[in-house]
């Protein structure tokens, strides 16, 4: 129980230290290192002086000091992350937009907005399906299942999307959506976003505020599109939607 | 070149693109994380020992080191006070290049250097004259372990200061490019702070 409590422990604090989000670094540079020097000296010769009065005393404040020191280390959470700049690469005529949804991935909603953005230009269209896995899983290096779950789920949607008449591709991405968003943007000059989520209540990306954050830190226009994964056996099947009359490339 | 290529890669860019870098941590605030996590591994090894032969003593708390012996807190003071004050011209080294001031940056690094030069030279002093050797206990064993270990610490902080003086004074560093005295600051500091711990827990509490 202790132990599987410690390791719980151990790997937030180790996602958030990746992450750089959980702590300040209180040697991120001179200046901190120096304040942390000025905050050492006080925090010992504190305890020191309550010592010299009582032990009991001393114990109390070691405790106060150091709840304290902690919640101020822990001050730079709120901080946000820069906003990343896309650079836009302009080819006439093409509308580069970047998907990225899990399981409403083969939603109609989905297929429905990109056609409807889509509208009378050429598309590039890139899709991202996370590979969604546990921290435990991923902190071990054990992505395999995930990856390939990701895969047919990618496979799948791409097959009916193509079906519909889109020019898209597809690639896997990290289990973090926004990384995810942040490494494909790295190769893909995406002129927009779109994230296709469950409904509130049902998606964990919205509990997580995904696509506020997204907005916030990509210089793209991000839509949001609530999937309707009832209508996934629809698009499923490329039958029942006819392919659109695509636009000269 | 077309002039779209050219725009993507950069008139006058060489060499390969900047690296893909998938962390949202920066790579050298990174590398300080871990370098901070292996030293606080293998000072809390000997701080565990240190303790650990503390609380099994069966004199403790009541007294310690186990008699005849004691501890120099005064001579260690004195040497703590050297090493704090020598952090706090180290931050004026740094901040004299900030603004420009290349005088007050070799002042302050050779002022850094020479106290912690002091404070080593008042360790080995200390040990020289502290009565009582490797051999006599697992506590004097931890007490130079541990104090040894900081000591070991100093002696790579003043070589790589005594690199960045050496450079300070050949004029290669400026208020923009200075990260050669920085990263010795930052590791100067670390080193002060780990000593402000060992002497409260070992000399004091």
């Amino acid at each position: 129980m202790g132990g599987a409590c410690a390791a719980r422990l151990y790997l937030r604090i180790m996602h958030g230290v990746y992450r750089g989000a959980f702590v300040q670094n209180p040697f991120k540079n001179e200046d901190a290192a120096f304040r942390f020097v000025l905050g050492t000296i006080a925090y010992f010769a504190l305890i020191v002086v309550a010592s010299l009065i009582a032990t009991w005393l001393a114990f109390i404040v070691f405790l106060v000091l150091s709840v304290a020191a902690l919640m101020m280390l822990r001050g730079g959470r709120a901080l946000p992350p820069p906003r990343e700049h896309v650079e836009r690469v302009a080819v006439e005529d093409t509308w580069r937009v970047l998907v990225i949804a899990n399981e409403t991935l083969r939603g109609h909603g989905l297929r429905a907005e990109i056609l409807r953005m889509a509208d009378g230009v050429a598309e590039d269209v890139l899709v991202v399906c996370p590979a969604l896995n546990s921290k435990v899983r991923t902190w071990t290096s054990d992505e395999d299942g995930a990856r390939e779950a990701a895969a047919a789920r990618l496979q799948a949607a791409l097959e009916a999307l193509q079906g519909a008449g889109l020019r898209v591709r597809g690639e896997i991405g990290d289990g973090d959506p926004l990384q995810a968003l942040e490494d494909a943007l790295r190769s893909f000059s995406a002129d927009a976003i779109i994230i296709s989520t469950h409904p509130v209540g049902a998606s964990n990306w919205l509990e997580r505020g995904v696509v506020e954050a997204a907005r916030s830190r990509f210089d793209v226009p991000v839509t949001h599109v609530v999937g309707d994964s009832a209508t996934d056996d629809l698009l499923a099947d490329p039958g029942h939607t006819p392919p659109r009359n695509r636009p000269s490339l | 070149m077309s002039a779209h290529a050219e725009a993507l890669h950069g008139g006058d860019h060489h060499g390969p693109p900047a690296a893909n870098q998938s962390s949202r941590i920066a790579p050298t605030i990174l590398g300080m994380f871990l370098f901070i996590g292996t030293e606080a591994m293998l000072f809390g090894s000997f701080f565990a020992a240190y303790f650990f032969v503390r609380v099994v003593n069966p004199d403790a708390p009541s007294s310690w080191p186990p008699a005849p012996y004691e501890f120099p807190q005064f001579v260690a003071g004195i040497n703590t006070a050297i090493l704090v004050t020598s952090s706090f011209t180290m931050h004026w080294a740094l901040q004299s290049i900030k603004r420009n001031n290349r005088r007050g940056l070799q002042a302050g690094l050779v002022l850094t250097i020479l106290m912690g030069t002091a404070f080593l030279l008042t360790q080995f002093i200390e040990y020289a004259h502290i009565g009582f050797n490797t051999g006599d206990g697992a506590f004097a064993s931890v007490f130079f372990g541990l104090t040894g270990l900081h000591g070991a610490h100093v002696l790579v902080g003043l070589l790589l200061l005594t690199f960045a003086a050496n450079r300070a004074f050949r004029g290669h560093y400026s208020p923009e490019h200075h990260h050669g005295v920085e990263l010795p600051g930052i590791y100067w500091h670390f080193v002060d702070v780990m000593w402000i711990v060992v002497y409260v827990t070992v000399y004091l509490l």
